[in-house]
């Protein structure tokens, strides 16, 4: 099969949600693939807010259904993919959010056996990047990781610093958010407010000084790593998320990244998030096992990198690109869509949004 | 040309001047413009044209003696000066690098 073939395939994509400060990468990749050579998949947008933007902007999504939020349990998910593929004959899922993940890890035979096909990394993959394993991926990959524990209650903040936790600390979740806090009283309020967000437990991992710099690819699950795209953040959200970025080359990042995927056999997108220090000293923060919403600038640099993620899936061979394009940059922006209330009260009572 | 003495010759003293690492040299991006690029690490900066002249000497591998030379040859420009320039210019374009910009 070539990449002309894929014509026609409908593809499924989570993480539709957009807010400016911390954007999901559904969107991102829904027009990394409109964009492809893939021109005429139907991509449908899947979420769980009905003000989450991908089920109302045509260009991007084709149409896009409401999924049952995470606490609902993954029969739930289930039982509403099916439905939605009665419907679309899904033939590709892409999930992106980390959230998720391992609902979909775990459910991945069920739905291949109805026809829908993923490349997701295995359970025990997915527990390499849990907070906790840090330092022991770090050493795969041949770098350090600030020390991280996890905590269930502020007490912890008390007498920290007589234990060699001295701050400034970053206060994480166990999923997503974080927060840089200078005394207890800051980390106590940032405890709760990302505790009462994710879960317990929280996590501390000890301040890293330096600059952040990003790498996403795709894990072929043989222990090779295609098609790297690496960023250094140039601007970012309240979040730390970036709002700007330049795409760099790094040797000593990129391989780094090789050994880690060579070691544990990735599979499946992948962004590994490193803090370089004044002395040029990687340090790793975290793994994600999924695209990240800057996945955009993969396709500005001309490493389209949800089309490898196709012809993996898809058995099909994987494009030869270029070097990807350094000095390239990408600037986020807020932009409003005007919808009918027609539209959005098609996907709040009936779960789904106008096919386009 | 020069406008360099005898005399101004004898106070050279590049010996303490560190240069940046030339394989973060020879990566750079440099325009026209005197914008410069650092594909390696993101970071971007602009240079006027004096220091556009000593970091192209500097990326072919020039010594800072040499690049002096060639500032004094291409400006008229004291030789006392054109040595300030080309310490103080090499000072900063490490801590650019580094991304510590002053």
């Amino acid at each position: 099969m070539n990449i002309n073939e894929l014509t026609g395939l409908t593809i499924a994509i989570t993480g539709m949600n957009a807010k400016p400060d911390n954007p999901g990468p559904g969107l991102a990749v829904a027009r990394c693939l409109k964009e492809s050579r893939i021109t005429k998949c139907k991509i449908i947008g899947l979420s769980y807010d009905a003000l989450d933007p991908g089920f109302y902007l045509s260009e991007y999504c084709n149409t896009g259904y409401l999924l049952p939020y995470p606490s609902a349990g993954e029969n739930a998910l289930l039982d509403r993919i099916t439905e939605i593929h009665a419907s679309e004959n899904i033939d590709i899922i892409i999930p992106c959010l980390d959230s998720e993940l391992p609902s979909f890890v775990r459910l991945s035979h069920l739905l291949n056996e109805m026809g829908i096909l993923s490349f997701l990394p295995s359970a025990e993959q997915l527990r390499f990047r849990n907070k906790d394993r840090l330092k022991e991926v770090a050493g795969y990959a041949g770098i350090k990781t600030p020390d991280i524990t996890s905590i269930t209650s502020t007490s912890f903040f008390e007498n920290c610093e007589d234990n060699d936790w001295g701050f400034p600390l970053v206060v994480k979740g166990i999923f997503y958010g974080a927060k840089v806090v200078y005394t207890a009283t800051d980390a106590a309020t940032a405890f709760n407010q990302i505790a009462s967000e994710w879960g317990l437990p929280v996590l501390i991992q000890k301040f890293t000084k330096g600059e952040e710099y990003n790498l996403t690819a795709v894990g072929d699950g043989k222990g090779n790593l295609l098609n790297s795209v690496m960023m250094k953040k140039l601007a970012v959200t309240d979040k730390g998320k970036a709002w700007a970025g330049v795409c760099i080359y790094d040797q000593n990042l990129l391989n780094a990244a090789e050994a880690l995927a060579k070691t544990i056999k990735w599979r499946g997108p992948l962004e590994f998030e490193v803090m370089k220090n004044d002395n040029g000293d990687f340090q790793l923060i975290e793994i994600n096992p999924r695209f990240p919403a800057w996945i955009y600038l993969s396709k500005g640099v001309g490493r389209n990198l949800p089309e490898t993620l196709i012809q993996l899936i898809t058995d099909t061979p994987i494009s030869d690109f270029t070097e990807a394009e350094v000095g390239k940059i990408f600037i986020r922006y807020a932009e409003e869509t005007i919808i009918d209330i027609s539209d959005f009260e098609k996907i709040v009572m009936q779960g789904n949004a106008i096919q386009q | 040309m020069s406008n360099s003495t005898t005399s101004d010759n004898e106070n050279i003293s590049f010996s303490k001047v560190s240069l940046p690492k030339s394989d973060v040299l020879k990566r750079l991006a440099i325009s026209e413009s005197g914008f410069i690029f650092d594909p390696g690490t993101g970071y971007s900066f602009s240079v006027n044209e004096t220091g556009l002249n000593i970091l192209r000497g500097l990326q072919k591998g020039k010594q800072p003696d040499n690049i002096l030379e060639d500032l004094l040859t291409e400006y008229q420009v004291s030789f006392r000066e054109a040595e300030r320039d080309v310490i103080e210019y090499i000072g900063l374009l490490r801590k650019q690098l580094e991304g510590n910009p002053e």
